[in-house]
């Protein structure tokens, strides 16, 4: 690991989870929305918190990928890009928003349901299931640049 | 309801037409006679601010403009047009800046001073420009404002003025391109341009469940998705423009002793 790594580390960390959030919220809109028409534009029950929430996570996100894109070009131009840190951040992004989705907007603003019509259980059980384990790679991947970052200070 | 209005926009269109005409022919000329003493004009520059005049021109004249009278999808193509498009399109082909190369150095320098002013300051403020911007749009869609205009012609050319007005107010407030004397912060324009652009979609996602008085249900629902998604891809343009800036403005001035010139 180089010396500019360790420092712009915390860079590589933020635009990989800049890039998870957005990576989400596109898997949401493409696959949800666009490809499986299970989520809808608008959900009848939608209530005014679920609306607000609803279009900051969408600007957000929006604003994420595209911040993301600009810091990873940034930190290669000072060639400080550092994959696995990146990586980490990645998972870290994108299992904390699924989290987010499934948890926050989607059981306690009841924004709208994964799917409808149908029994909601299995589907609310994967989804925050699969954005735990997520959460987990992304947890011991930073655990483990940590450690690398640890000992090449010791090593200097 | 809006056979008269229309009877009664003839001469308006006429001007119109000519004013955006002359808005084109000024701008060719400003730049090409001062092409002599100062560094060339950029022909994209020209090409933004044809578009861009273009674009106000379809949105205030024509079938789209009538149809824009009598249907709520037509009205949110002309707000797009006129709201978003339009202001971002001029803003690149920075109009102050050949402005200030058109006119005598004394002058120049006097209109110079009116914009780095307190008062051009608070309005350039991105906040206070939002709040003119998604403000006024959120009078526009949830009082009875949207369906008093389409009853008075003075307010239906009031409120198109003030959207395209706020807009590009708005676009110079995140986008720093054209001569900007007093800047506010990256991050500062960034939280706000995100709030903005919620705002933005939830108003967007309000009408589709809350038509404004008089527009028919299906034609709500249309003219909302229009606003989100054609709303997205001009955020989509301003926000990579914005964050290309930012990342322009933090290079390093030597990555690596190697790469010094």
């Amino acid at each position: 690991m180089g010396k500019d790594q360790s420092s712009y580390s915390f860079r590589n960390l933020a635009s990989g989870l800049l890039f998870g959030m957005g990576l989400v919220a596109f898997i949401d809109e493409a696959v949800f929305h666009q490809i499986l028409g299970w989520h809808h534009f608008y959900d009848k029950s939608t209530t005014a918190v679920g609306l607000f929430s609803d279009g900051l996570f969408h600007a957000f996100s929006w604003f994420a990928t595209v911040a993301s894109l600009f810091l990873l070009a940034d930190l290669k131009r000072r060639n400080s890009f550092w994959l696995k840190r990146w990586i980490s951040g990645m998972f870290l992004g994108g299992g904390l928003f699924q989290l987010f989705d499934g948890l926050v907007q989607h059981k306690l603003l009841e924004l709208h349901q994964i799917r409808y019509n149908v029994d909601i259980l299995p589907y609310d059980i994967i989804w925050n299931v699969t954005a735990v384990i997520i959460l987990i790679i992304g947890v011991l991947l930073y655990m483990q640049t940590q450690k690398s970052k640890r000992t090449a200070k010791e090593g200097r | 309801m809006h056979s008269h209005v229309q009877a009664a926009g003839t001469s308006f269109e006429v001007i119109v037409t000519l004013l955006l005409i002359s808005m084109i022919f000024l701008y060719l000329l400003a730049a090409i006679s001062t092409n002599r003493k100062y560094k060339k004009w950029p022909v994209y520059r020209f090409v933004f601010w044809i578009v861009g005049v273009f674009s106000v021109g379809i949105a205030m004249v024509g079938p789209l403009a009538e149809f824009a009278h009598i249907n709520f999808k037509g009205h949110m193509i002309t707000h797009l047009l006129l709201g978003m498009l339009a202001p971002l399109l001029l803003l690149l082909a920075t109009p102050m800046a050949l402005l200030l190369r058109t006119l005598k150095v004394s002058t120049a320098r006097k209109l110079t001073r009116v914009l780095k002013s307190r008062l051009l300051h608070f309005f350039t403020n991105p906040l206070t420009a939002t709040a003119l911007n998604i403000g006024g749009l959120y009078i526009l869609y949830t009082t009875d404002l949207y369906m008093l205009m389409h009853q008075s012609l003075v307010l239906y050319r009031l409120i198109h003025l003030h959207v395209f007005l706020a807009g590009y107010l708005f676009t110079l407030s995140i986008i720093y391109v054209d001569v900007t004397p007093r800047r506010y912060s990256y991050m500062y324009r960034a939280v706000v341009l995100i709030l903005a652009l919620a705002g933005h979609k939830i108003l967007s996602k309000y009408i589709y469940a809350n038509p404004p008085k008089g527009v028919p249900r299906t034609d709500a629902e249309a003219g909302s998705m229009l606003m989100y998604y054609g709303g997205d891809i001009i955020e989509l343009a301003l926000i990579i423009l914005f964050c290309y800036q930012w990342y322009k403005s933090t290079a390093p001035r030597f990555t690596n002793p190697l790469y010094r010139t």
